[in-house]
């Protein structure tokens, strides 16, 4: 087995274990869902129905003509209850349409495209399109947008993402058991639209189960399953490039300068549905964790419903509740209310309790190197805690500091627990004003 | 709320103080034993003035106490270390005092210093009372230590050694030399703790006592083991280079300074006026360090040419 990896990361307690073996299980839609209108990198929507309107689940109900965009869906069947500006799970607040579910779950005509051997690439690129479709990671980029990379920068390789390399998080390990097929159908469309002939899917060793299971799936087909170290951030678009293929991506570079795409396992699972089976992306499998709640799950769920019902079905110890977080604990975004509905973007909702985020007051930077030591992009993290006490912005440059892809591990290996991240974010805003 | 990440590991900058203290647990011990009660009044009397001294410069500056990250505790145990046994307390009392004060909290406490605190002490000492700090005993029997001996090519009869083979006696540390750095395999034991715990990393110790070996043979050395296992390198390089507050920060950066320190101390050793010299070579490298960290920065990820190929 030829196996490269890269040098850095951490090893955060998984905590995988509370949801691995749960089958995934389908949450009722909410009586109300919230559905914002910007749900990936790039513009807001606009709305295509108004206020009284009935819509149908899977119906169109915004789009936008600005490139960077791609399109939402009606999660369920029901009446347009509201538009209006809400507090949504990312920062601030977004444009949201508020439906109200008539229970009836009445699909709208899907149009779709079911012997895609013979459509051409711009069409299933355009169905993509139309479907919703963004990466399932938790960054959601429009799928449609990554598929169609320059036409200089030829791509040989697809290497799927099945790494999951986020404690708690169990969403992408129970579809790669429970519907391995989706996934190697997608894969398939991918390969066609990209026209590259090797896929190779990274999955993390800790989930032996889906090693397997992808396996079987891709007997045959000519795809490749690699098992890889246990070790954050696997998932890392290029640690796992640099794992899977031993490429590394220069730096300020994208994966295609190396000749390769990467897709999330999910993506390819919702590319299938969305193409063959005419399914737009409004249902995504949530892993509900964590120490205050009480029973943990995966659950598959409409785009809309709130966190406090996902929270609810779970049964959550309010009490306990330290910090609230949408995705993975090392990347998530914290929470400041339960009032804000799943998105795209959601792959895990943890009720984290103060004794798991083992938070301590900050101390003085004993230069320990330990940021140094994990790393994966080979920076210097405690100069830039220096540096932005300091208020030297312009020097930030100098110590390659927009290389940093946020990870954390610096931060979460921090002994003196150095406020690591906020000083790389600071910065990179303030370097990026005085560029300007 | 806050940014990511939201968790965190457990380590924190007291635990890793308590496992320094915990490394140099053994080695306390083999002092007490070989030094008796001595020892330990005189160990205590350091970290107890150290603490002192810490507690009162942040009251005095109106800062948060600082005693819990057990910093002082450390600096007091490694400053007793680095004095003979015999020293009047009053001295001891006022290196301690240098130590923090000098040391650590002018420069803005913990993490702010440039040299290490338990060094400054000791140099301040044998600046102050160059007789003091060089009158060892061992047994009540003063003498000259093993390395003193080697360096003036006095007979070993005179040296301070308890009885039977000298290799063994300096491995247990039954010789003549200041209260911690006696027991060869006491800090050799505190020092895989450490790696253990990945505290430290056992390239800087290796490099340091290697270097030692090499260039004191090379520069006539006649037993480069005793060298190596008496006197205070073992000390100097398991718990002092290795400290992180004053040593290189990047991987590259942290073998090029122990390099330098082994280099210094076979110089001053073979060719300077002083028998020992690890106290001073690690000052000297303190001050080198963060310039050694400017010129060994990590090359980041990505910085290949554009097919991905290094």
């Amino acid at each position: 087995m030829k196996f490269f990896g890269f040098r850095g990361g951490v090893h955060p307690p998984d905590n995988k274990a509370q949801t691995a073996t749960k089958a995934t299980e389908k949450m009722p839609s909410p009586k109300m869902v919230y559905v914002p209108l910007q749900q990936h990198i790039g513009a807001p929507l606009d709305p295509l129905v108004k206020v009284g309107d009935t819509v149908l689940k899977g119906q169109k109900i915004a789009d936008s003509t600005a490139f960077m965009s791609t399109t939402i869906h009606s999660p369920v069947s029901g009446i347009v209850k509201k538009i209006e500006q809400r507090v949504f799970p990312l920062m601030g607040k977004a444009n949201t349409i508020i439906i109200e579910n008539d229970g009836k779950d009445e699909w709208c005509e899907l149009e779709k495209i079911e012997n895609w051997q013979e459509a051409s690439k711009e069409d299933l690129l355009k169905l993509i399109r139309e479907k919703g479709i963004v990466g399932i990671g938790g960054a959601s980029f429009p799928t449609h947008i990554k598929l169609n990379p320059p036409k200089d920068t030829p791509i040989d390789t697809l290497v799927l993402n099945g790494a999951e390399c986020e404690p708690y998080l169990n969403s992408d390990n129970r579809l790669m058991l429970e519907d391995p097929n989706s996934i190697v159908e997608g894969i398939k469309i991918i390969k066609k639209i990209l026209g590259v002939n090797t896929a190779v899917i990274g999955i993390e060793e800790n989930k032996p189960l889906a090693i397997a299971s992808m396996r079987k799936a891709c007997e045959g087909t000519g795809i490749e399953v690699m098992p890889l170290h246990t070790k954050y951030p696997q998932g890392g678009e290029k640690q796992l490039i640099k794992a899977v293929l031993d490429r590394e991506v220069p730096s300020g570079k994208l994966p295609a300068s190396v000749g390769v795409v990467v897709q999330n396992t999910g993506t390819a699972a919702a590319i299938y549905r969305g193409v063959v089976l005419g399914e737009p992306l409004i249902e995504k499998i949530v892993t509900v964790s964590g120490k205050a709640i009480k029973e943990p799950k995966n659950l598959k769920v409409v785009i809309g419903t709130p966190f406090s019902e996902l929270l609810e079905y779970c049964g959550v110890d309010r009490e306990k509740v330290d910090k609230l977080v949408m995705g993975g604990p090392m990347m998530g975004m914290a929470q400041f209310t339960e009032e804000v509905p799943v998105i795209k973007g959601t792959g895990g909702l943890l009720a984290l309790t103060k004794e798991e985020t083992n938070y301590t007051k900050p101390q003085a930077c004993i230069s320990c190197g330990k940021c140094v030591d994990v790393c994966p992009m080979h920076l210097v993290p405690f100069m830039y805690a220096r540096l932005a006490k300091k208020e030297e912005w312009e020097n930030l440059g100098q110590y390659n500091l927009m290389d940093c892809i946020e990870c954390g591990s610096c931060a979460y290996i921090c002994p003196a627990n150095r406020p690591l991240t906020e000083a790389i974010k600071i910065g990179k805003a303030k370097l990026r004003a005085i560029k300007k | 709320m806050g940014p990511s990440p939201h968790i965190r590991t457990s380590e924190t900058v007291d635990k890793v103080m308590l496992d320094v203290i915990i490394a140099l647990i053994p080695a306390l011990l083999m002092a007490i034993y070989v030094f008796k009660l001595r020892a330990l009044i005189v160990t205590a009397v350091s970290v107890v003035c150290c603490m002192l001294t810490e507690f009162l410069f942040n009251k005095i500056r109106k800062k948060e106490c600082t005693l819990h990250d057990k910093s002082a505790i450390v600096t007091g145990l490694l400053f007793a270390f680095v004095i003979p046994v015999g020293m009047s307390l009053p001295f001891v009392a006022i290196g301690a005092f240098v130590c923090i004060a000098l040391g650590k909290m002018i420069f803005g406490g913990l993490g702010c210093n440039i040299f290490n605190p338990a060094l400054v002490g000791r140099a301040f000492v044998q600046a102050s009372w160059p007789v003091a700090i060089t009158t060892f005993t061992l047994d009540g029997v003063a003498g000259p230590t093993m390395l003193d001996a080697m360096k003036r090519g006095l007979p070993m009869s005179d040296v301070l050694i308890g009885e039977g083979n000298m290799y063994v006696q300096a491995l247990i540390g039954k010789i003549g030399g200041c209260i911690g750095e006696t027991s060869a395999i006491a800090l050799i034991i505190g020092g895989i703790y450490l790696v253990y715990k990945k505290q430290i990393d056992w390239k800087m110790p290796v490099i340091i006592v290697l270097t030692v070996a090499v260039f004191t043979t090379l520069l006539g050395a006649k037993d480069p083991i005793m060298q190596v296992i008496s006197g205070g390198l073992l000390l100097g390089a398991i718990f002092m280079a290795t400290d992180m507050v004053t040593s290189p920060v990047t991987p590259k950066g942290k073998l090029i300074y122990a390099f330098g320190i082994g280099f210094l101390i076979s110089m001053i050793r073979m060719k300077g006026g002083y028998p020992e010299g690890t106290a001073f070579s690690i000052l000297i490298m303190n001050g080198v360090t963060p310039l050694i960290n400017r010129y060994t920065m990590p090359k980041k990820f990505g910085e290949v040419k554009a097919d991905g190929k290094k």
